[in-house]
């Protein structure tokens, strides 16, 4: 379980970075998936079916395709990814390399010094992921079902049209 | 340690060699079947009523020559119609064929067959966006929309099976089916269910992201020889995988009167439901794609969510007497 962990950590992390430095759109959200679901996998031996299922579910299976959907129309050609290496200077990857190297001397600390027995937890089934979700966190539950609600009722209004007149002869333009 | 291996790996491949072969086989299933509905013979020439099509089918498929057009994405091009059938074929791991003959008897076997499908659309949108080509682009994204709200539709009809059992382990779902089979207080997540599983495998009538006559087979309209093959195939592994989902969730899996054994009653009802797969297509007509979305997300949606309170409600109402 362990071995599979690591794997799995390691091939989220590569993914992630191709995400960051590929040029071509639809190719980093091509790795943003296999991202997802090396993290799903890391979910499932942490002892987390659950989320491991929902990690694959909603964000590989629902929200990159959304995000996919849309560059899709965006009509991407062999210009774009020109553009896009012009910007992505070597000079500007510095700031923020620096940082996350910061982040991952953290990290090396953390996980050297403490006990190895962090990874091997008890897995935890779906029923009290939903015990604790209507428990004790149902505040959280209510508040991301109004933001939702917010979302649905936004996207109601952008999307809603005018009534359209069938045929051009029928269109009244003293209205 | 060493026994078990050997029966786990003798499951997988006895599970891949039999699925394999339903799908080929379908391919001879579906024609016949569709000529008998539609009072004509069907290929019945080569072999024994006609059953080498298959073989010439399959034979064809192979020796076509694989052209990738120019402009296309290729590397994208060529992963997209092995997703399918690598999502479809994982789909299966969970479908509990008979007592002890599954793949991986997961805690979250339903969670793992809806997070499977919706992978499964990947493989359209990929395969439509890296074709380069205007038609396959449109059927990619009707592919990605008919997909994602049909999925919304579909777990939530799911999930009154799950209110019942309260249990995500498809096993234990179909063990709990004993006493009575879970369509007669689930009807309307069982018609739902089935609805969005059609949609989802994207067949007729819902056959939106490739109408041949409007969108001259849309996402798939560049792909030739196998890499068609394989959109083909996962075709007929997905009205499989429905089907035994269906069987599973709403017609008591393998039980049955004890005169046959658990596998055959799986096999029969699957193929009841394959049949009806192949049924509504000789029958129904195709949709506009306007009226897919609306009677998507203005009729099953609602019906779903109301499905899921009363089940919810009266649940609670057994409990607290």
């Amino acid at each position: 379980m362990e071995l599979t962990f690591f794997i799995a950590a390691a091939v989220a992390v590569l993914a992630t970075i191709m995400v960051v430095t590929q040029y071509n759109l639809i190719h980093a959200l091509l790795y943003l998936v296999v991202s997802f679901l090396a993290i799903s996998v890391v979910f499932f031996t942490l002892g987390a079916p659950f989320m491991a299922a929902l990690e694959i579910i909603i964000y590989a299976g629902a929200i990159v395709v959304l995000i996919i959907f849309v560059i899709m129309m965006l009509n991407l050609t062999q210009e774009d990814i020109q553009h896009e290496k012009e910007w992505l200077k070597p000079r500007i990857w510095i700031g923020p390399a620096v940082l996350s190297m910061i982040l991952l001397v953290e990290l090396v600390y953390i996980v050297t010094a403490d006990t190895p027995d962090t990874y091997r937890s008890t897995p935890v089934e779906a029923q009290a992921v939903g015990m604790s979700l209507f428990g004790p966190y149902v505040l959280g539950v209510q508040l991301s079902g109004m933001l939702l609600m917010a979302g649905i009722v936004g996207a109601y209004h952008l999307g809603r049209q005018k009534k359209k007149v069938i045929h051009r002869f029928l269109e009244r333009t003293d209205a | 340690m060493e026994e078990s291996t050997s029966h786990y790996l003798l499951i997988i491949g006895g599970v891949l060699f039999a699925l394999l072969n339903v799908a080929a086989g379908l391919i001879w299933v579906e024609r016949r079947m569709l000529a008998l509905w539609q009072d004509r013979y069907g290929p019945n020439r080569a072999g024994p009523f006609g059953l080498f099509i298959v073989l010439a089918d399959t034979l064809k498929l192979f020796f076509k020559e694989d052209w990738i057009p120019p402009l296309a994405d290729k590397v994208v091009f060529v992963i997209a119609p092995a997703i399918v059938l690598v999502t479809v074929l994982l789909g299966f791991v969970v479908v509990p064929f008979a007592p002890g003959i599954v793949v991986a008897d997961l805690n979250i076997g339903i969670l793992f067959f809806l997070a499977m499908s919706s992978m499964g659309a990947y493989s359209i949108i990929l395969g439509g966006w890296a074709s380069n080509n205007k038609y396959s682009l449109l059927g990619a994204m009707r592919g990605a929309a008919q997909m994602i709200s049909y999925e919304v539709f579909m777990g939530l009809a799911m999930m009154g099976v799950v209110l019942l059992t309260g249990t995500f382990n498809l096993s234990t779902i179909v063990e709990a089916q004993r006493d009575l089979w879970f369509f007669i207080p689930q009807i309307l997540g069982f018609v739902i269910f089935f609805i969005a599983g059609v949609a989802e495998t994207h067949r007729l009538p819902f056959d939106i992201p490739e109408s041949e006559s409007e969108l001259v087979a849309g996402f798939h309209s560049e792909y030739s020889g196998m890499k068609f093959g394989m959109f083909f195939i996962g075709e007929y592994l997905g009205i499989t995988l429905i089907s035994c989902m269906v069987v599973t969730l709403y017609f008591g899996g393998w039980l049955g009167p004890g005169f046959l054994p658990p596998l055959f009653w799986f096999a029969i009802k699957v193929f009841a439901f394959i049949s009806l797969f192949i049924l509504l297509r000789a029958s129904l007509p195709r949709p506009r794609y306007d009226q897919l979305m609306e009677y998507g997300w203005k009729i099953l949606l609602p019906l779903s969510l109301v499905n899921l309170l009363v089940t919810a409600a009266i649940v609670l109402m057994q409990n607290e007497s």
